[in-house]
């Protein structure tokens, strides 16, 4: 499947070599932007029809990059077998379908991962009444796991490394594991940790569960393109860095006016007051100015989305700047 | 005299209720038992579906009296003693349930194509409609109707296709892929029954193959690999390309379905029309066909049945019909855990479609009297 698919990839890729996404994104007056079907937190269509989620800003970031407008964005709802496909064929310009960045992703199937806007990774989550604190205290638990997924050999590589043994309940989907667990028909659930929060989130009493501290699995998430067209990957890594950035800074969607005036020159230089880095990149020099001012910064768009207002509760954990304990770091803005 | 003639009544045990009861539900002590079995069930399980879709639901406001703008309000998640389904996510997001994220303002396009969706159907149903004539001229164009207003031209702003969802994608999936399914699977079975091998030899192998393999292996050679056969800048719409895959999915079937039909028709029957001089298809049309469809309608509609619900596989393409809104609903962190809500809705709403096609096939099989057992006799 895997190869096939890179095939494809290549196929299309040769066929639809064409002079720049950026031009024909510009020409089109849109952006068409792969998101997933539906996933709390990073792209679901809210009450009004309209897009919303982490992912989904990062489309929005991007369309306003380009337009300075966040409404100019197309959303197309791919899943995990049909997002490579609708990426290589050009149907989309870029995924942001929180998928993870991996070596095979990125070189064999002809992607470029141009960041990574999440910082996932597997975890457990247990009822609170069985009063465990830590994975490594699970021996003998019986653990609800997806077949066939990295989850798996993740799991058993964990277990065999502690030496404590388990016993796995097989299921298919994220709503069956939701369920078993419920149920208690398994004492512990694995996926990947913004997985657990919406599972629990959903739950009727989110409070009797608990998701363990352990995370076993680097599950970077982040926006992709097709290779080769390396003028629209820096469109679309900009964009991301700009939110990351805007936040190290301190600048928001309310105070971005006021900065305007600020005598810090990496904000002069990010507002496009100083310097001319749109023109680099062939956008107007303002367009990090319109991303904070629409979307926000990165934080803005966290907590909106994921962050612990809302009913999913993800900590910052790995996802906090690197100048706060997490790995969030973008390259200077120079 | 008198006596002699008065008309004794039948036994009170084989007339009116009780004897509808003892004939139907209490013959024999099995079937007795039985019989109270299921009413047992019955009792325990009514009260409960009623309690819980209405009596203690919530629709629009929950037991405070607040309008539900999120799950946390519903009155089963702020009290779990109190409170059914919760409905209102239903309520809240209807709009997207029947036309997915059409934009608001061009939405009557959508209502009118409903409406006239009735109208060019009503011909088609019902054989005694006045000015039957007339109507099926309209049927006969609404599909150019129904293309020009859904999607835009002649006037109208375009609405690319992927704004269409929930009902919207269901129907025009359902209705297109029966209707081009069922000429296709004629000509598809006339083939595979011709005399001539190469176009029976082509029939008989599409068919296979297309049977061979599952819808889902279907959409994704229509989602990905469609698109690598047309030269390069024809940007097949991503609803056509299902579209196709889903039409050559049924026509196969439908094609296996009236090949049964016409297997049934004794040789006589060809005979006959030939004997009168007709052509290959003036026999097809006029003697054979009728009577093959005929035969064939309870497998048609199980086909079409089949067909209408399984369009719902849309959704590993990316393509959001009524089941894939139900899922993105549920994606949406304001109404996480409503699940029994929303996939009871949908169930109900495909209930609906199915179980009215299934009784106008009933009534169709009762008018044309398919029971008959026509021969040669």
């Amino acid at each position: 499947m895997k190869k096939l698919l890179s095939i494809f990839a290549v196929v299309a890729f040769a066929f639809s070599a064409h002079a720049g996404t950026l031009d024909d994104v510009k020409n089109r007056g849109f952006l068409k932007c792969g998101v997933t079907t539906g996933l709390a937190g990073f792209a679901a269509p809210d009450d009004s029809g309209e897009w919303a989620g982490l992912d989904a800003d990062m489309c929005r970031a991007v369309a306003v990059a380009v337009f300075g407008d966040r409404s100019k964005v197309e959303f197309i709802t791919t899943t995990g077998k049909s997002r490579f496909p609708t990426l290589a064929s050009g149907e989309v310009d870029m995924l942001a379908r929180n998928t993870t960045w991996t070596i095979s992703r990125d070189v064999n199937l002809g992607f470029e991962f141009v960041g990574v806007n999440f910082y996932d990774g597997q975890g457990f989550m247990v009822p609170s009444a069985l009063g465990v604190s830590s994975a490594t205290e699970l021996d003998g638990a019986t653990v609800c796991i997806q077949t066939g997924t990295t989850t798996e050999l993740n799991l058993a590589d964990f277990f065999r490394l502690n030496g404590i043994s388990y016993e796995a309940l097989p299921i298919e989907t994220n709503d069956e594991g939701k369920e078993n667990l419920f149920a208690g028909r398994c004492d512990v659930y694995t996926t990947d940790a913004s997985g657990l929060s919406s599972t629990r989130a959903a739950a009727s009493n989110p409070d009797k569960w608990v998701v363990l501290p352990e995370i076993i699995s680097k599950e970077p998430l982040g926006p992709l393109v097709r290779h080769g067209d390396h003028q629209w990957g820096d469109v679309v890594r900009w964009s991301l860095n700009a939110m990351i950035i805007a936040e190290e800074l301190g600048i928001t969607s309310e105070n971005v006016d006021a900065q305007t005036s600020s005598n810090v020159p990496e904000v002069l230089r990010l507002l496009g007051v100083e310097g001319n880095y749109g023109e680099m990149l062939e956008l107007s020099n303002d367009w990090a100015y319109q991303i904070i001012k629409q979307i926000g910064n990165y934080s803005e768009s966290y907590e909106a989305n994921v962050g612990p207002d809302t009913p999913l509760e993800i900590a910052r954990g790995l996802n906090a700047l690197w100048t706060q304990g997490g790995i969030l770091y973008a390259p200077p803005f120079r | 005299m008198n006596e002699m003639n008065e008309v004794r009544k039948p036994p009170v045990a084989t007339t009116g209720i009780i004897g509808w009861l003892r004939i139907n539900l209490f013959f024999n002590w099995t079937n007795s038992l039985i019989t109270l079995f299921v009413i047992y069930c019955l009792y325990q399980f009514i009260p409960w579906i009623l309690d819980w879709t209405i009596i203690s639901a919530d629709f629009k406001y929950n037991y405070l009296g607040e309008q539900i703008t999120n799950q946390e309000m519903c009155s089963r998640n702020l009290d779990p003693e109190n409170g059914g389904a919760c409905w209102a996510v239903i309520y809240v997001r209807f709009y997207q349930f029947i036309y997915g994220f059409y934009p608001k303002v061009e939405v009557w396009r959508v209502n009118l194509a409903y409406v006239m969706l009735a109208f060019a159907l009503l011909p088609l149903l019902y054989a005694k409609l006045p000015y039957r004539k007339y109507f099926l001229y309209f049927t006969y164009i609404f599909p150019v109707i129904a293309y020009f207003l859904l999607n835009g031209g002649l006037g109208f702003t375009e609405v690319s296709t992927n704004k269409w969802g929930g009902l919207l994608v269901t129907l025009v999936l359902g209705c297109t892929g029966i209707a081009l399914a069922f000429p296709i699977g004629i000509m598809l079975a006339l083939g595979r029954r011709s005399k001539l091998p190469v176009i029976s030899m082509m029939c008989t192998l599409f068919i296979e193959f297309i049977r061979g393999v599952p819808l889902i292996t279907l959409l994704f050679f229509g989602m990905v690999m469609l698109p690598l056969f047309l030269p390069e800048g024809i940007d097949m719409d991503g609803l056509v390309r299902v579209l196709v895959a889903v039409t050559l999915f049924q026509s196969a079937y439908m094609a296996e379905v009236i090949r049964g039909g016409l297997q049934a028709i004794p040789p006589g029957q060809y005979e006959a029309a030939k004997s009168l001089g007709m052509s290959y298809w003036r026999m097809n049309l006029l003697i054979i066909l009728p009577q093959a469809i005929r035969i064939s309608i309870p497998p048609i509609v199980n086909t079409s049945i089949g067909l209408f619900k399984d369009t719902t596989l849309v959704i590993i393409v990316g393509i959001l019909d009524l089941l894939g809104i139900g899922r993105g609903t549920l994606a949406d962190t304001n109404w996480l855990g409503l699940s029994y809500e929303i996939y009871f809705f949908v169930s109900l709403v495909f209930f609906i479609f199915t179980f009215g096609m299934s009784r106008y096939s009933l009534y169709l099989e009762k008018k044309l009297k398919t029971g008959i057992n026509m021969g040669a006799d």
